[in-house]
């Protein structure tokens, strides 16, 4: 079973809810949580284990070979973004603007721009008891998200049997890196804060959801704080809000000092109980 | 005229509230930006009135011709995006996995699949209650191209203030470091990081910072929420010393950002005490060293 972590706004707790929800299952399920939050990856913070693995990562980007080029400018005509362009007698490849689609690799009639992989980031996979925890970053100066988090989650399914709970912590937004990150989840959960910014980023990512055709569930963070139009919206809509994370100067404390929350508040924890509880029902079936 | 760019690495650490207020201080004499377009919340703090809105198209996707296709199987076997599968024994593009790179359509045998331009979102160009005129935008659900629309907005947001003759352009920028966070940062004068003394905010700081660096763009840093923790606080005050960002200011841990926010506020007309005098200590502090640097 899949399970992502969004949430429309940044800093609602999806690494908070990812990272105990993770550690609380592996007490007695095999869980795998993977990072896909590459821009700023978190939950490594909060889960300390093993390293079992690393790897750099890499994208394929479309390489001048200048010797076989007789500069026909087909590369350029067929680049939709502007990667490739011909300038006098040279072609010049901007890798950022590169979407590796290999159009101009493998239209070129001369064979002149073979691709090669250059580094966008690294994955690594650690070991804590039952919970193995993937972690993949973007290099700084990457801008494109989406590659290395399509690549990741092949490493998830390549790596784990579909047996065992997989969490996906997704970036932020609502767009492509969101995407990627939660199409392959069997179910979504939204975590929001009960504020204007919480309500008004939560509706966008469920407009999302509903395009994607995602089953989806809310969490409330925070909950205390601001007002009940969360609850009010999430009712008329009949949406099923799953817990509510209480809102408690010392759960920030604790967050602050990459510390897991459940162990400590048992508010927090009876909470996390319900989410895991559902997840476990499950498991193996329909939503 | 200056452009401000605030941004913070991770998400939720008060970027638009603080945003807000320095446009609410700022009054007509900027012009504020949303670019956090993936998560637009600016408008429910300064209730900007719409004068101008239009649509935003970026990129391309892919469609098929369902009457011309032979349904050879080309595109499928050229597509590095897994955008164009069999449904039903015909080739179908999925417009979420499409790239719009377009090379599906260059190589169809018989010419049956468009390259069409996505509209992405919307752009307005609005009043704010705080006398400012305010470029904001909304991206489309689980569209591509924010760092495009980000480019767009900020763009919009020059040329008025050219035109108007303000002083600043503030910019409210997205999370993380990819695509919008570049765009956003392209062509900025200032950087005003804002952080929180957690472990997250920390590491998120050196992460964008590390990234605003190697635009050479001068940066200054606001700690927010200070006395969560007094340990990190201290260890952020240290990277700051070491990279030579300024320290712009401290803020307390305060509740008062989210009441603010609940009743559509920004936290200076909120909170006229303590919160509102250190936020306007902190303006003025930006105002001081982006004039410092023109000079």
């Amino acid at each position: 079973m899949k399970i992502a972590i969004a949430s429309g706004k940044g800093g609602t707790g999806k690494t908070t809810l990812s990272t105990n929800l993770a550690v609380y299952l592996a007490e007695q399920h095999h869980v795998v949580l993977t990072d896909l939050d590459v821009e700023e990856p978190n939950s490594g913070l909060f889960i300390h284990g093993r390293q079992t693995h690393g790897q750099d990562m890499f994208k394929l980007i479309p390489n001048w070979d200048k010797a076989a080029c007789f500069l026909c400018g087909k590369c350029q005509e067929v680049c939709s973004f502007h990667a490739v362009m011909k300038l006098g007698s040279m072609v010049m490849v901007f890798p950022e603007l590169c979407h590796s689609c290999h159009a101009c690799s493998e239209l070129c009639p001369a064979q002149a721009l073979p691709m090669q992989a250059v580094k966008m980031g690294e994955l690594r996979q650690y070991q804590a008891g039952k919970l193995d925890f993937i972690e993949s970053r973007l290099d700084v100066g990457q801008e494109q998200a989406v590659p290395l988090i399509a690549q990741s989650l092949e490493f998830v399914d390549k790596n784990f049997a579909s047996t065992c709970i997989k969490l996906y912590d997704a970036p932020p937004g609502t767009s492509c890196p969101v995407i990627k990150a939660t199409q392959d989840a069997d179910l979504v959960i939204l975590i929001t804060e009960p504020t204007p910014f919480g309500l008004h980023d939560l509706k966008l990512a469920i407009e999302t959801m509903r395009e994607m055709q995602k089953a989806f569930v809310v969490v409330v963070n925070r909950f205390g704080i601001g007002n009940d139009e969360v609850l009010r919206y999430c009712e008329a809509e009949n949406i099923q809000v799953l817990a509510k994370l209480p809102n408690d100067r010392h759960i920030a404390e604790l967050y602050s000092r990459g510390e897991l929350i459940y162990p400590h508040i048992p508010e927090f924890a009876a909470q996390l109980r319900l989410i895991g509880d559902f997840i476990t029902n499950h498991q193996g079936g329909h939503l | 005229m200056k452009e401000i760019v605030v941004i913070s690495g991770k998400g939720g650490t008060g970027k638009t509230s603080l945003t807000a207020s320095f446009a609410m201080l700022g009054g007509k004499n900027l012009v504020v930006a949303d670019c956090d377009v993936d998560a637009a919340d600016m408008h429910l703090l300064l209730q900007p009135v719409v004068k101008t809105e239009e649509d935003f198209h970026s990129g391309y996707v892919a469609v098929i011709d369902k009457e011309m296709c032979v349904d050879c199987g080309e595109c499928a076997a050229v597509c590095r995006f897994e955008a164009i599968s069999l449904v039903e024994n015909h080739y179908t593009v999925s417009a979420l996995n499409c790239e719009g790179c377009g090379y599906c359509a260059r190589i169809c045998p018989v010419g049956a699949i468009a390259m069409e331009e996505q509209n992405v979102g919307k752009l307005y160009v609005s009043d704010t209650k705080a006398n400012n005129i305010m470029v904001h935008a909304r991206l489309r659900s689980g569209a591509d191209n924010s760092g495009k629309l980000v480019a767009r907005a900020k763009k919009e947001a020059m040329q008025i203030a050219r035109k108007t003759g303000k002083e600043f352009v503030i910019v409210d920028g997205s999370p993380g470091i990819g695509c919008p966070v570049v765009s956003s940062l392209s062509g900025a004068d200032f950087v005003v990081l804002v952080t929180e003394p957690t472990v997250s905010g920390l590491h998120d700081l050196k992460r964008v910072y590390e990234l605003v660096n190697r635009f050479r763009i001068a940066a200054g840093c606001i700690i927010n929420k200070a006395d969560l923790n007094a340990d990190i606080a201290t260890q952020i005050k240290a990277y700051l010393r070491e990279n030579n960002i300024i320290l712009i200011s401290d803020l307390p841990y305060d509740e008062a950002f989210t009441a603010a926010m609940t009743m559509g506020q920004t936290i200076v007309e909120y909170d006229a005490g303590k919160l509102a005098e250190l936020l306007s200590a902190s303006w003025n502090m930006i105002l001081q060293i982006i004039t410092k640097e023109q000079q």
